[in-house]
């Protein structure tokens, strides 16, 4: 195991623990405070990449564009909520569970008439193409960690906006009480659209980051939606700090296992045996850790104080 | 006799009788849709005793569908090409291939369960998922068995006195197990275990009250709904003769849900209606257009909205 590999795949790692962060932090945030399971969430990951990608073909510059399609997601996830999620806050999950998977097939159909059937690539900014050499082994695309800041800083300022600003504290007033915040006058409905549209918005976010690295494709949002939920199950559903560290965690323990994993095996059992187990340990890693965190602690890592 | 009862059983009436009858007339293709219907409609009885009656959203329910095919091909796979000779596992026998389909679902089921069981809510969703998804990489991994090409076996199960081979023979079997399976999920839910596991649904800690452990009662339901789809699943790998782990993909889950919600949940005939009213919708939508997903998740957002208690739920009944 040489240790610039390990510093890449670690930066890896952390890049996608805060995509799934940005993913995995709306689908809480509306899981915590409407008690809404979301599937069609990471639609709008993939709606953000689409849009971004002819958006920057249209105005030729990707940060124009990223800024151009965040109030695109944000309006639709804000749709979604009126028109979908709130007929059926009163029922139960199951009920939730449906409808949004039916949202899910319209996404991935729309998307499929919109933009054919072909992904679209994003060329990388100009100001980014570059490598950072850190040493002669070490080199690191600019990009990712664009990616890293830019996670960072939507993580900061979401736990600013949670934490300090009045919009925070009806956000946590209302995961705890919703009865009582509507009685004191807040608009609920308001708050509950506002909700929506924020995490559609980080989705989205999430999804135009990601595009110039892999491209905008049907269907990228359904493998992404699984692993945000095993990141909010792991986390504790609804807590912010959990989704935060689960987030990090899922991403380094995933992309580290496909890379150190067959290496690990070697250790303990023949070459053979190792390279042949490792790809499909290392698939079901995060699987395996979630019904392990599942088993020990069934409400997740931090499950939120109140229920 | 309620209209439900009646409904149930012109459906399964009209499903034996139709699909035979286009097949005789030189229309093997509406055989061949009814076959998958029949298939399919058994895993969706089969999620229907946990889902509708246990209240237990199994959202993995295509990986016992999946590992069921699995079970088929793979001594299929090596009987044609050698390997396992051994565990006397290379072989076409479905006497042995869909036992040990049903064996390896109900110890999957009895393995995840206990886990999967001890979480409530969202929280069992979403782990009865992960479990799926655990299986569906597995496979996909094991580059063996075709990875995510899936396997091609053009060889069927040999069963005593059927003929798989023969399109209506194959019909006929699916069709007696669907109502085998309705028959058994029927008994299962109106005997006093079926009552625990009812009762756990409306209210489990009226069931503890009672000094009864609706643990127990559940897992056992989730075995016997795990062993069932596993058999679903033999008979869809010999009815497609390609196995692949699309099969157990998480959207086949939702599907076989959808299947179960659309037609009426705890009820009898509910998962067929359901899995009819799909497999024939999927039909017709895909034949006008390649974009039919769109007007299908359209139709099953209005089905959740503005329908309470499915298609059965018409026909007023019960609740």
């Amino acid at each position: 195991m040489d240790t610039s590999l390990l510093i890449i795949q670690t930066l890896n790692g952390l890049q996608l623990g805060l995509l799934l962060f940005l993913v995995a932090s709306g689908l809480t945030l509306v899981f915590g405070i409407l008690d809404f399971v979301n599937l069609a969430h990471a639609s709008l990951y993939m709606i953000g990449a689409f849009v971004c990608a002819s958006l920057t073909y249209l105005v030729g510059n990707f940060f124009l564009a990223v800024v151009l399609a965040l109030p695109v997601t944000a309006a639709l996830g804000w749709a979604v909520e009126r028109f979908v999620a709130r007929p059926l806050y009163a029922r139960d999950h199951l009920d939730h569970v449906l409808a949004t998977f039916g949202l899910i097939l319209v996404f991935d159909t729309a998307a499929h008439l919109i933009w054919g059937p072909e992904g679209i690539a994003v060329p990388l900014p100009e100001a980014f193409q570059g490598q950072l050499a850190l040493s002669e082994t070490l080199v690191i695309p600019t990009f990712r960690l664009v990616i890293i800041a830019a996670g960072l800083a939507a993580a900061g300022g979401l736990y600013w906006m949670v934490t300090f600003t009045r919009l925070g504290m009806l956000i946590r007033a209302g995961a705890s009480n919703r009865t009582m915040v509507a009685a004191l006058g807040i608009n609920i409905e308001l708050l509950f659209g506002l909700v929506f549209a924020l995490g559609a918005a980080l989705a989205g976010l999430a999804g135009m980051l990601i595009a110039p690295i892999t491209e905008a494709s049907i269907g990228m949002g359904n493998q992404v939606i699984i692993t945000a939920f095993v990141v909010i199950i792991v986390g504790g559903i609804g807590s912010m700090k959990g989704a935060f560290i689960a987030a990090l965690l899922i991403g380094l323990i995933d992309t580290l296992g496909r890379s150190f994993l067959d290496d690990i095996f070697k250790l303990v059992m023949s070459p053979d045996a190792a390279e042949n187990s490792a790809p499909a340990i290392s698939a079901m890693l995060i699987y395996i850790i979630m019904a392990c965190v599942l088993a020990l602690k069934p409400q997740g890592l931090f499950p939120p104080k109140v229920r | 006799m309620t209209s439900r009862t009646l409904i149930t059983l012109a459906a399964m009436a009209l499903l034996a009788v139709l699909p035979p009858v286009f097949y005789f007339t030189g229309n093997a293709f509406w055989l061949d849709l009814a076959t998958r219907l029949v298939i399919l409609a058994i895993a969706a009885v089969s999620l229907n005793l946990i889902l509708g009656y246990g209240g237990l959203v199994s959202f993995g329910h295509a990986a016992y569908v999946g590992l069921g095919a699995y079970a088929v091909g793979i001594p299929a796979y090596h009987w044609l090409y050698g390997g396992l000779e051994h565990l006397g596992l290379a072989t076409t026998s479905g006497l042995v291939q869909i036992p040990l389909a049903m064996a390896v679902c109900a110890l999957f089921a009895l393995v995840t369960g206990a886990i999967c069981l001890r979480t409530k809510g969202v929280y069992f969703i979403m782990i009865t998922m992960a479990f799926a998804q655990m299986v569906y990489y597995a496979i996909v991994s094991v580059e063996e068995y075709g990875g995510d090409d899936g396997l091609v076996i053009d060889t069927r199960s040999e069963l005593p006195g059927v003929s798989l081979d023969d399109p209506l023979q194959l019909f006929g079997l699916a069709y007696v197990s669907l109502v085998a399976a309705m028959l058994i999920v029927r008994m299962i839910t109106r005997s006093r275990f079926g009552m625990v596991l009812r009762g756990a649904k409306g209210n489990a800690e009226r069931v503890q009250m009672m000094g009864l452990n609706p643990y127990a009662y559940r897992l056992t339901a989730y075995v016997i709904s795990g062993a069932m789809a596993g058999y679903a699943g033999a008979l869809l790998g010999n009815f497609t003769t390609f196995i692949s782990p699309e099969m157990m993909d998480w959207t086949r889950s939702g599907e076989l849900m959808f299947m179960v919600i659309l037609g009426g949940a705890s009820t009898t005939g509910g998962p067929v209606l359901g899995a009819a009213a799909f497999i024939i919708l999927e039909e017709v939508l895909s034949h006008f257009t390649i974009y039919w997903h769109l007007p299908f998740g359209l139709l099953l957002i209005a089905v959740v909205l503005f329908t309470r208690g499915g298609l059965m739920g018409m026909f007023g009944g019960r609740k």
